[in-house]
């Protein structure tokens, strides 16, 4: 309950200084409107406090800060919660060795399991093997939930999950549920703020990415390990590799070249079971490798095992137009939906020229006369509903207890956590997000809250969480002051806005607050 | 079967006529001729047309397909013939008696007039039907909701889901259906209370209050026919029904349909196709799905009752797979694909489009089905012979498209 004592005792600060409900809105209309921007566009905004944070530390500081998480130390409060987690702590290859593959399938994840008798038996080791996953998956989505909403180190928060979007995978898809939190822990966090190269390399073998993008099966025809499934050349991960990791679809490559590329890539799988221990989760198997010359862009790649692979990787990532893409796409996610395209040029020459250092191109655009537009940008872009249920939960202060009670909402609001089947994950425009119903949804989400509720933990597999009857929902905390709430969130709002304000029922001003406009935007 | 029937609808005629041989609630009923309507189902992630209508006269599609192949008619498991060359996949059963009716047809070997096997860029071509003009603003079912017959009605279009499609982008307002029974639960928005505060925060002209005034009256619309038209499942004593979560959808969709004449356009989607391994043939993931989407469509058509003489249902996808399995017991990426229609007005029973064969050298850069039917054929056909739109609005829909038409609806 330390979120509310803070509201709490910032009532009692706005009482005691004679304010009135108004002016105690009003005189905050005038907080620095950089502050709020950079809590807004590094993290996922501001919760209790932030603001008076940022405002001692300065705005630049607080960015260098963001750039290096590791100087900013994590609460214990949240380091356990997340110690808490069993399987967060666990490998790929512990996973793999701990839950084995699926009951009666040939998949090579992990050691074989004794084949159940009979056909029910199977279907039922079937299920229980699927809740088990499930529970893994749950825990990735607990432990992401908790770090967007309490970790301060918020940049890396906002990065991982650009990442996770850009090299996204579906949880959903067999094993990926297994591994899609091992997955974050290892292939995008920690290179969120490092090197683009690093992360292509990191992606593209975690058995996560093998499994949901089929690469996992890609065999050379004809090689001495072709057989059962795996006969022969699997396009999946060399096509998306091409379109949405690094060059684009308007790249330059052509369907040759997706070919030569799978071919490259034959044999990158996952491990057999005895040999987890030793290699991890990933294996590559040369048996299955296409042993030939490949030409990929019009450059040869020699016949070489593994280390084609890594060539190719290579030559993907120092690409100029992976450079012009992730420039483009960064500009995007921080400045505006159509990004200025000076900004992208000057972005992707840093990209270049640092050979894809991710901090060195986010420290130009943060100081990029384009992010300090405020006349024109800021408050500019539409918040996703991750964002927006991140950014409401947030600003309440309330503790986060029950993580997976905000699984429902993002679910309703056409955003399931990991849930994106496609491999181009989710979009962060206007364009994608604004929409009747996502509108109808927000504000009936921001009701429940501004009453002190979330929906019950219940059912991540059943029906989703709904939005429907508050009386239902379990109270975690008293009803919002909406005072202490627009203190909270640097009173960013329209004269419009203060005005209806004023003129609504106090019940239900920290409902207008969470839904309104303003709060749509950052 | 087919001219008799078609008689009858335009003669206003045949409400005591009983046409399914299979028990379908379709009795015709004097119809206002202008009361037609379009739903678009598109499927995501690019289905495998060449499993949904199988070429079992085709020797090469057994040599391709070895492992893959749907068996031939009469053989266990085989394709459902439907014309002596082409069968339909076992898993569609349920389809069949639209078939037999006269009200199901496909196009085949039919796609986007270049070829493009990205899935994301291919289905922003297709929705955007603006070929050449990548980044287009709306998408196409927006513009024709633009050029329809005016009515004045808060819901003209409906689609499932709560994000709006790039198909039906654009200026004119559009409703969503949430998936599943939250379409008819209560929200705190609902409270008048609460509806009026908000109401005044989002009373500008501003893009957010737009969509919230337009989520506040397709909200009273939908929950006013839903609740007119009673909880869907009752009828089936609790038991599943057949066709899973998309059939309920589908059932809730046809329902908001019936209730609201000015419902126009309708579109769903649906993903998981993207079949790169364990394709499977009669059993697995595809015959899964396909099992669930036909029982879905039919569930969807029965729902409609007579409206379904009245409007056209079109199923695309955004390419076809390759024509020879991958390596893996599945597909790759192809091009040409096959276009489903169902309705009323439909010249069923028919397969249309030139179909090239599956000779090596008939393939489309030795790998794909050929496209041999620019799928804005079907759908400016539809849009002149069923939603009755004259050549300037069919190229409003449709910009830079040339009148080319393929026989396979009625007006």
């Amino acid at each position: 309950m330390k979120g509310w004592q803070f509201l709490g005792s910032a009532i009692l600060a706005a009482v005691l200084s004679g304010a009135t409900s108004a002016s105690a809105v009003a005189a905050k209309t005038a907080a620095n409107a950089q502050v709020l921007h950079v809590l807004n566009r590094l993290g996922y905004g501001p919760r209790p406090g932030d603001i008076e944070r940022v405002s001692a530390l300065g705005v630049e500081r607080y960015i260098q800060q963001q750039l290096w998480p590791e100087t900013i130390s994590e609460p214990t409060s949240l380091l356990s919660r997340l110690a808490s987690l069993e399987s967060q702590r666990m490998s790929s290859a512990d996973l793999a060795r701990t839950f084995g593959p699926p009951p009666g399938s040939k998949q090579p994840a992990a050691r074989r399991s004794t084949a159940p008798a009979s056909p029910d038996e199977l279907e039922q080791a079937r299920e229980a093997y699927r809740r088990r996953l499930s529970g893994v998956a749950r825990q990735a989505m607990e432990a992401r939930l908790l770090r967007a909403v309490e970790s301060p180190r918020q940049l890396q928060e906002v990065m991982t999950d650009f990442w996770f979007n850009h090299f996204n995978v579906y949880a959903n898809k067999g094993l990926t549920r297994l591994w899609v939190g091992s997955y974050e822990q290892e292939a995008i966090r920690p290179d969120a703020l490092g090197r683009f190269s690093d992360l292509l390399a990191a992606t593209a073998r975690h058995p996560a990415m093998l499994f949901y993008l089929d690469n996992w099966q890609n065999t050379g025809p004809g090689t001495p390990g072709a057989q059962g499934r795996r006969l022969g050349l699997n396009e999946n991960y060399a096509r998306e590799l091409l379109e949405l990791h690094t060059l684009g679809v308007d790249g330059g490559y052509s369907q040759n070249d997706v070919t030569e590329l799978a071919r490259v890539f034959t044999g990158w799988g996952l491990c057999p079971a005895q040999r987890i221990a030793s290699s991890g989760a990933f294996c590559f198997d040369a048996s299955r490798h296409d042993p030939g010359d490949k030409v990929l862009l019009g450059l040869t790649i020699r016949g070489g095992g593994f280390e084609e692979g890594l060539q190719a990787l290579d030559l993907l990532a120092r690409h100029p137009a992976t450079a012009r893409r992730i420039a483009f796409k960064l500009a995007q996610a921080f400045v505006a939906d159509a990004p200025p395209p000076a900004l992208v040029g000057r972005l992707a020459a840093r990209f270049d020229e640092s050979a894809g250092d991710i901090r060195a191109v986010l420290a130009t655009l943060f100081e990029s006369p384009e992010f300090w537009n405020s006349r024109k940008l800021f408050g500019a872009k539409f918040k996703t509903p991750y964002r927006y249920v991140v950014s409401a939960v947030r600003a309440t202060g309330m503790p986060l207890e029950q993580p997976l009670a905000l699984t429902g909402p993002l679910t309703q609001l056409g955003m399931p956590l990991f849930g994106c089947q496609t491999p181009d994950g989710y979009k962060n425009t206007r364009t994608a997000w604004l929409s009747p119903e996502a509108m109808t949804r927000r504000l009936s989400f921001a009701t429940i809250l501004a009453a002190g509720r979330l929906p019950a933990v219940a059912a991540v597999d059943a029906a989703p969480a709904d939005l429907a009857v508050a009386a239902e929902w379990p109270q975690l905390g008293v009803p919002l002051n909406p005072d202490a709430l627009a203190l909270v969130l640097g009173s960013p709002f329209s004269a419009k806005t203060r005005q209806i304000l004023a003129r609504s029922p106090s019940a239900l001003r920290s409902a207008l607050i969470l839904g309104s406009p303003e709060m749509m935007s950052y | 079967m087919i001219l008799p029937r078609r008689a009858l609808i335009q003669a206003g005629l045949g409400s005591l006529v009983s046409l399914g041989t299979t028990g379908w609630a379709a009795r015709v009923q004097a119809a206002p001729d202008r009361d037609r309507r379009l739903v678009v189902v598109f499927l995501r992630g690019a289905l495998d047309g060449l499993s949904v209508v199988v070429p079992h006269g085709d020797g090469d599609y057994y040599r391709a397909r070895p492992r893959l192949a749907v068996p031939r008619p009469g053989k266990p498991d085989g394709a459902i013939d439907l014309d002596g060359h082409f069968g339909l996949h076992p898993a569609l059963d349920a389809l069949l008696p639209l078939w037999r009716r006269g009200s199901l047809a496909f196009v085949h070997a039919c796609g986007l007039p270049a070829p493009n096997r990205s899935h994301f860029d291919a289905q922003e071509v297709m929705e955007s039907a603006a070929p050449g003009f990548k980044g287009a603003a709306d998408g196409w079912m927006n513009r024709l909701l633009s050029v329809l017959p005016a009515v004045t009605a808060p819901v003209r279009a409906v689609h499932l889901g709560s994000t709006v499609p790039r198909i039906l982008a654009g200026e004119e307002p559009v409703a969503s259906l949430a998936p599943g029974r939250a379409a008819t639960r209560g929200q705190p928005l609902d409270r008048p209370q609460v509806a009026a505060a908000f109401d005044a925060l989002y009373s500008g002209s501003d893009p957010l209050s737009h969509a919230y005034r337009e989520g506040r009256n397709a909200r009273r619309v939908i929950q006013e026919s839903l609740s007119a038209t009673g909880e869907d499942d009752a009828a089936s004593n609790g038991a599943p029904l057949p066709g899973g979560a998309f059939a309920g959808d589908a059932r809730r969709l046809a329902q908001l349909m019936v209730h609201n004449p000015e419902v126009q356009l309708g579109f769903m989607a649906l993903g998981g196709w993207d079949t790169h391994i364990n394709q499977g043939t009669n059993q697995g993931q595809l015959a899964l799905r396909l099992r669930a989407l036909g029982q879905g469509l039919a569930a969807f058509a029965t729902e409609l009752g007579p409206l379904f003489e009245r409007t056209a249902i079109a199923v695309i996808s955004e390419f076809g797979r390759t024509v020879r399995e991958n390596g893996n017991g599945g597909t790759d990426h192809g091009y040409g694909n096959v276009l489903w229609l169902a309705g009323g007005t439909v010249k069923g029973g028919k397969i249309y489009g030139g179909w090239p064969g599956l000779a090596a050298d008939r393939l489309f850069e030795g790998r794909d089905l050929p496209v041999t039917t620019d799928f804005r054929s079907v759908i400016a056909t539809v849009l002149e012979r069923h939603l009755l739109l004259d050549g300037r609005r069919v190229q409003r829909v449709l910009p830079g498209f040339a009148a080319e038409r393929v026989d396979v609806m009625y007006s």
